[in-house]
């Protein structure tokens, strides 16, 4: 469905040179998987999305996208996806249903085909009440669902999401994913989206390709990946942060302990096993006269795994400036 | 849902009516929004109308010089804003939503710009009705040949203030700097509210090269009746080459923008 070879494209800076935002990228996705782009702002993933659906012309390398090249046969790649980008998609003076019609006759429909196609999408998505609405008097996922509509209209085969949940409350962004997965079982379609969500990664995609500075770090399945970063994270908490720091050094230097971090009165381990581990630590902190007041083991989180591959915590991904981004890339080169 | 077999061919002329039928949508669903537009036009027509019509009244009648002046301001003012909205769409991602189709490229721009037309149609045909009373009297064919050179006057400014949008589209504040900057100055230069004929050498110089100038003559002479004359030829001129500047230089900027 996607195959690209070298995919890079670099933007001018203000002072002259060349940014390179996506580099090389050879990524191949099958005819029915649902892959997630994972990176912090400024990764390069809408860059690689608006590339691979012909918004943007790659500087280096090519892209086959649903059987057609992306430069030279940009109008065939056009007719056979769908796109949601990163912004939002319909006109705000523009009705929900009339955006519908209007985008079902781009694609070739009759009047009376676009027609239909609009109210079978208003109801497949629950925006019927919703229909003759202006989208600027819409809530946000009532848009993001519309939006979801009109990358639909021409039934494609291949679907692209640009953060379709950014900005979303925690419910909104379920329901759209619900909508996702179920477009998903019944069409078989191809589905191609970023986020910066895990859970969303972890839940809605076979495939995870980690994106960071233009570059894919991993590529993998969810499991596969959070097998990489092996072994358990284990949290125990103490009394009071003298214990706490008492507790971190005693770890330390355990057997079955690779790395051991105090934070207030908690201490977290990381170890191999969880749960042939947590009982020995509680009996090793007893020994010495510290008492465990409660404990936790945790499996990895594809969070874990971002932050050993690329040094950024997702969740402060925030923080994370893109213009920084470029004047540290040269010096993150060997370490990728 | 099952998918379409039909083949697909495309014409440029059905993409731009495509794209002419979305632009007008939301004019057609709330033809309030044209009223708004007619507010400063019909206050021009009411206070300052008298005020020409009983001072130096140039000929055939004070109506006859004004209103067509009103026309023409009309399409200027109401006309070079519309780029906002673009800019808008620009920011928003729904133009990107219409460029990631297989829309021809050419008719993003050229639909939107042809689409000026109508509701510039209409407001003028508002405005020439309501100075009806006042004791306007317009030649009906000369009328809607003027009506059509407005529309194609339309067409050009809303072109040219597409493709300022489209080329300052990192800058918003520009667009409004350049409309405020330009807007007046081509106003009083054409001639469509004050005379010029008693302006010094220097203005009526800049008025020849001023498009509006001859468009204004040209109304003039349409609503009166004098259709085939110098100035109408003139006027059709200056639309059309306005016209066809606006959607060259509005092609280029959309292609430059999106490479
Ligand atoms: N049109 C552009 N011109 C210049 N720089 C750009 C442009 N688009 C993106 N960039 C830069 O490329 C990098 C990647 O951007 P983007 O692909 O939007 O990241 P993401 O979607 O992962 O947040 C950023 O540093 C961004 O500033
Ligand atoms: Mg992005």
């Amino acid at each position: 469905m996607i195959s690209t070879d070298g995919l890079s494209r670099s933007f001018r800076t203000p002072d002259g040179g060349e940014f390179p935002a996506v580099r090389d990228i050879d990524l191949s996705v099958a005819r029915g998987e649902s892959v997630a782009v994972l990176g912090p702002n400024g990764a390069g993933k809408s860059t690689l999305m608006r590339m691979l659906s012909t918004l943007l012309p790659p500087t280096r390398g090519s892209a086959r996208v649903a059987g057609f090249d992306v430069s030279s046969q940009s109008r065939f790649v056009r007719e056979h996806i769908g796109y949601v980008g990163q912004g939002s998609g319909a006109g705000h003076h523009q009705r929900a249903v009339d955006e519908l019609v209007t985008q079902g006759r781009i694609h070739g429909l009759s009047r009376a085909a676009a027609r239909g196609r609009a109210a079978e999408l208003l109801s497949l998505l629950q925006l019927e009440p919703l229909a003759r609405r202006k989208t600027q008097a819409m809530s946000g996922g009532q848009r993001r669902r519309l939006d979801l509509a009109l990358g639909l209209v021409n039934l494609p085969p291949l679907l692209f999401l640009d953060e379709p949940t950014t900005g979303l409350d925690p419910q909104s962004r379920g329901h759209l994913w619900d909508h996702v997965v179920r477009i998903r079982q019944k069409t078989g379609m191809t589905i191609v989206f970023t986020t910066h969500y895990l859970e969303e990664a972890d839940h809605a995609a076979d495939r995870v390709v980690v994106v960071d500075r233009g570059r894919i770090v991993a590529d993998g399945p969810p499991e596969l990946l959070k097998q990489r970063s092996a072994g358990h994270t284990v949290t125990l908490a103490v009394p009071d942060p003298v214990a706490a720091r008492r507790l971190q050094a005693l770890l330390a230097t355990a057997d079955r302990v690779r790395a051991a971090t105090a934070h207030g009165t908690a201490v977290t381990a990381k170890v191999d096993d969880g749960r042939t581990a947590l009982p020995a630590l509680i009996t090793a902190a007893r020994d010495h006269g510290i008492d465990v007041v409660a404990a936790e083991t945790r499996t990895p989180t594809l969070d874990d795994v971002f932050l050993e591959l690329t040094g950024w915590s997702l969740r402060e991904a925030g923080a994370f400036s893109t213009g920084e981004a470029g004047q540290s890339s040269g010096a993150q080169e060997d370490s990728a | 849902m099952t998918p379409d077999t039909a083949p697909r061919r495309r014409s440029v002329t059905g993409d731009v009516l495509i794209v002419m039928g979305r632009e007008l949508r939301p004019v057609v669903s709330d033809p309030f929004s044209l009223v708004v537009g007619l507010v400063q036009p019909v206050f021009f027509l009411v206070l300052f109308g008298p005020l020409v019509a009983t001072d130096a009244a140039p000929e055939p009648s004070p109506w006859a010089w004004f209103v067509p002046g009103i026309l023409v301001m009309i399409s200027l003012f109401g006309t070079a804003s519309t780029g906002s909205n673009l800019q808008y769409e620009l920011h928003s991602g729904s133009h990107e939503r219409l460029l990631v189709t297989p829309l021809t490229r050419s008719s993003l721009f050229v639909g939107r710009a042809l689409k000026e037309f109508v509701p510039l149609v209409a407001q003028a045909v508002v405005v020439v009705l309501a100075a009806v009373p006042f004791g306007f009297r317009p030649h009906v064919g000369g009328a809607v040949l003027g009506l059509l050179l407005l529309g194609v006057l339309g067409v050009g400014i809303g072109s040219l203030s597409y493709a300022l949008a489209i080329a300052v589209r990192e800058q918003d504040w520009v667009f409004w700097t350049v409309h405020q900057t330009v807007l007046f100055p081509l106003m009083i230069l054409s001639g469509m509210l004050l005379p010029l004929d008693d302006g010094p050498r220097w203005m009526r110089v800049l008025a020849q090269f001023n498009p509006l100038t001859h468009v204004v003559e040209a109304e003039r002479d349409l609503f009166a009746g004098h259709i085939a004359t110098q100035d109408t030829a003139l006027g059709l001129l200056a639309a059309t080459a306005t016209a066809l500047l606006g959607l060259f230089l509005g092609i280029r900027a959309l292609r430059a923008g999106t490479s």
